[in-house]
């Protein structure tokens, strides 16, 4: 079997100041921020950055979020949900402000990566803000005018935890079927009760591995490996199956 | 928290590699497992890593951050295979 390697991904080590230029509540616990970081260039749709917050006695706290955009230039997005625990989160969901810096370093990551160039069919599973890498995906398909198959299966716990509810209702359609999975309650009138994911439900609203696609799976890291387990069962290549985990549960 | 994987290893192993290490692909030395490091399990205590095989657990990499350096072991890749 013969590959073509991927573009080498240039990894820039060198940590930039941002500058938070809007936030915007998505759910209860989450928020969008953008932020303008002098330099960046761009990224692909994917990748992810991290952070680097510092307290006054000199402890310091990196963790990586992924990108929810894929545009060139120097304005990126991030979304973020408050972990009960968190240590980073609930800074970056509660207290940044408009004008707040940041210490990034990145664009980091060439392997959960969708390029416009690819054509073979995509599966995007999410599991809470793991939408947020297959977001910039959605959006990268969508800039670039690729007619591959894109799908895209997102569980929540409710409808009021869904990251960018809006966008996704307008980038639903014929080429970019969105199945909704609703953990502990539904939207009112849906045709099913609330619940977890489980194989029968993947199987029927996921690309068929006879369709050879490529399958990005994000999410908190027991999401990811239950569903990477089900997809290598309905016989996808373990090759085909990409993963990112979140940690938390 | 539970552990994350090896997509994560891209910014600190950016210190000290000018190219992505994630898609670096590495034999585990216990069990022959071939993998993309952005595949392998990774466990984070502070700024230390440890970093495991998804196969059979074995520690592939540790990465220990020190007041003024960086201290990586290797301890099960028997070789890792850059794409350039």
């Amino acid at each position: 079997m013969t590959t073509t390697a991927p573009p080498v991904v240039p990894a820039p080590s060198v940590w930039k100041v941002g500058t938070v230029a809007s936030v915007h509540t998505e759910t209860p616990t989450g928020r969008s921020i953008m932020i303008d970081v002098p330099g960046w260039g761009g990224n692909l749709a994917g990748q992810h950055l991290d952070l680097r917050l510092s307290a006054p006695d000199g402890y310091q706290a990196v963790r990586s979020y992924s990108i929810a955009s894929a545009s060139p230039g120097d304005r990126l997005e991030l979304a973020v949900d408050r972990l009960p625990d968190g240590e980073v989160s609930p800074y970056l969901v509660d207290d940044l402000q408009v004008g707040d810096e940041l210490e990034i370093r990145g664009p980091l990551g060439g392997w959960f990566v969708w390029r416009p160039t690819q054509t073979e069919p995509v599966q995007l599973i999410g599991g809470g803000s793991g939408i947020v890498p297959l977001m910039a995906m959605a959006r990268a398909h969508a800039a670039s005018g690729s007619t591959a198959k894109f799908r895209l299966l997102y569980s929540v716990r409710s409808p009021h935890d869904v990251f960018f509810a809006d966008e996704l209702a307008a980038l639903a359609s014929p080429d970019f079927e969105v199945t909704w999975v609703y953990t502990r309650e539904t939207p009112p009138g849906w045709p099913s009760p609330a619940g977890r994911l489980s194989p029968a439900v993947l199987e029927a609203a996921t690309i068929a591995a006879s369709e050879m696609p490529t399958v990005f799976v994000c999410g908190p890291t027991g999401f990811v490996e239950s569903v990477a387990d089900w997809l290598v069962a309905l016989e996808h290549p373990a090759a085909s199956v990409k993963t990112e985990r979140f940690g938390g549960k | 928290m539970t552990h994350l994987d090896g997509n994560v290893l891209a910014g600190p192993l950016s210190e000290l590699f000018s190219v992505d290490m994630t898609v670096a692909v590495g034999r585990c030395d216990g069990c022959g497992d071939e993998s993309v490091l952005a595949g392998a399990m990774v466990y984070e205590s502070g700024p230390d890593i440890v970093v495991r095989c998804h196969h059979c657990d074995d520690v592939l990499m540790t990465i220990v951050r020190g007041p003024g350096d960086l201290r990586v072991e290797m301890r099960g890749f028997g070789m890792l295979r850059v794409p350039l």
